[in-house]
């Protein structure tokens, strides 16, 4: 076995290659800027379907999909599945499992679930365990608004700096041949909990989280930012990027313009969306349909991806618990030569 | 050790300097400005219904009612008082209407489980506490009055 294990980062020796990736966006998503970006847009939010769960269900199922006839492989090709979502019981990822031939482990770590399933998926490739793996999440506005805050015409107001749950599917799938990147490290992180109880402002929940990951990446690999070309993290939206930056800056880690939050850009910075985008389709749905291409393209060769999930739920928030977090994060090179 | 060691104080003083500042002097003109005018709107109604149908005070003062719960809820379903709500905060919120709201609002949330374990469910959920504690607090003066009331 020829994996190496440095800190909390694991080293693949046979890094795994993202072969393909399909990205759904709802129609919020559809009005930003990186809109052209993505392979399938949503004019109603419930798909056609009778409820907004199963809409979300057929978002992903056809995100999957999608990538599977992207790489010229079918469900029965692969190895094993992670899948997951934001919604209770992950019922998403579990329905869509349902209709595929194929192994599948649901995971959870709220929004730096599609992280955690590159993570995975690449550490089964690389110790010998699967040779085809699709690792997938979603999210969508409406099934987690009702599930974690008030139903969605509820009048109330909110404040500046709150966070619009993204409506997106994006599901890859890891390989031995093909594609433009490859998986070479993999950092798991900790759960971080500074205290922050405001359901509003999960950024600033998930920013001490992203901080402690990135500068354990750096530890255990001997890197800095120099190293990267772009740190980007899920969905800390644009109050906690800035909160991020500034736990870096007294670390003296000064990352500067080479970090880019997903939620906070995938709607363009407009004030309507508060500080941006969260839930997991963001950075789902943002890596591989903006990042990947421009990596293909040459504009970064490495890429430091980390995943930021806020590990709330309705009843935590109602028995005044404080907001725990979790980040992970995976180093994705474009792969020399191709 | 982690990387990250800072107490929930310290942290605290990073969230409060990034966050962006929540505007409570414009809130509160805000408020008293929407709030205001749903209240002049109701008083427009009871005039028109003194005037115009004959109706007593009391009662153009009930069917004035009657006409803002109406109105709350036909702007909740049609999508538009979750917008006056985020500009105007408590100022929809606490009229009748914002009363309105929060019944609608959930009854076209829950409308996909059905008319009993959906709708019927949860027609409450955000109401709810409102109409408990305004019984209990009925029942708790009513009782004073009985007693002491004379």
């Amino acid at each position: 076995m020829a994996v190496k294990t440095k800190g909390q980062t694991f080293v693949f020796a046979n890094p795994p290659h993202i072969v393909a990736h399909a990205s759904i966006v709802g129609p919020e998503e559809s009005k930003g800027p990186y809109s052209e970006y993505f392979d399938l847009h949503l004019d109603d939010a419930k798909y056609g379907e009778d409820s907004w769960e199963k809409g979300e269900e057929r978002m992903a199922a056809n995100a999957v999909d999608l990538s599977l006839d992207k790489a010229s492989v079918t469900a029965a090709d692969v190895d094993l599945m992670l899948g997951g979502d934001l919604l209770n019981q992950l019922i998403t990822a579990d329905f869509v499992a349902r209709d595929l031939d194929t192994p599948f482990l649901g995971i959870y770590s709220a929004c730096a679930t599609l992280v955690e399933g590159l993570s995975l998926g690449a550490a089964l490739m690389d110790g010998g365990f699967a040779d085809c793996v699709v690792a997938f999440a979603s999210s969508h506005y409406q099934t987690a608004e009702r599930q974690y805050r008030t139903p969605l015409e509820y009048g109330v107001q909110y404040p500046p700096y709150k966070q619009f749950t993204v409506t997106a599917a994006g599901s890859y799938v890891l390989g031995w041949l093909g594609g433009d990147v490859w998986i070479t490290h993999a950092t798991m992180g900790k759960v971080i909990d500074l205290g922050v109880t405001d359901p509003n402002d999960l950024g600033s929940a998930m920013a001490p989280a992203a901080a402690e990951i990135i500068l354990q990446n750096f530890k255990d690999l001997n890197r800095s930012p120099a190293d990267y070309d772009l740190i980007l993290t899920g969905d800390l939206g644009l109050t906690g990027k800035k909160v991020l930056t500034t736990l870096l800056e007294e670390k003296n880690i000064m990352a500067g313009d080479k970090l880019m939050d997903c939620g906070g850009e995938i709607f363009g910075g407009q004030e309507q969306y508060g500080s941006g985008g969260s839930g997991v389709g963001a950075s789902a749905a943002f890596f591989g349909s903006v990042i990947i291409p421009r990596m293909k393209a040459g504009e970064f060769r490495r890429v430091l991806f980390v995943g930021t999930g806020a590990l709330l739920s309705a009843l935590t928030v109602k028995q005044k618990e404080s907001i725990p977090a979790i980040a992970h994060a995976v180093v994705v090179e474009k792969i020399p030569g191709g | 050790m982690k990387n990250i060691n800072k107490t929930t104080d310290e942290f605290k003083k990073i969230v409060q300097k990034e966050q962006p500042p929540v505007n409570k002097t414009a809130n509160f003109f805000k408020a008293f400005l929407v709030g205001g005018t749903i209240c002049l709107i109701g008083q427009v109604f009871q005039e028109l219904y003194m005037a115009f149908f004959n109706y007593s005070q009391q009662d153009a003062g009930t069917m004035a009612t009657i006409t803002m719960i109406f109105l709350g809820g036909l702007l909740t379903g049609l999508d538009i008082y979750d917008e006056i709500g985020q500009f105007a905060g408590a100022g929809s919120l606490v009229p009748v209407t914002g009363f309105a709201n929060a019944m609608v609002a959930p009854a076209l949330e829950y409308k996909q489980e059905g008319f009993i374990i959906g709708i019927g469910a949860n027609l409450f959920s955000i109401a709810g506490p409102v109409l408990a504690y305004g019984m209990v607090s009925a029942f708790i003066v009513g009782l004073l009055q009985t007693l002491f009331g004379g």
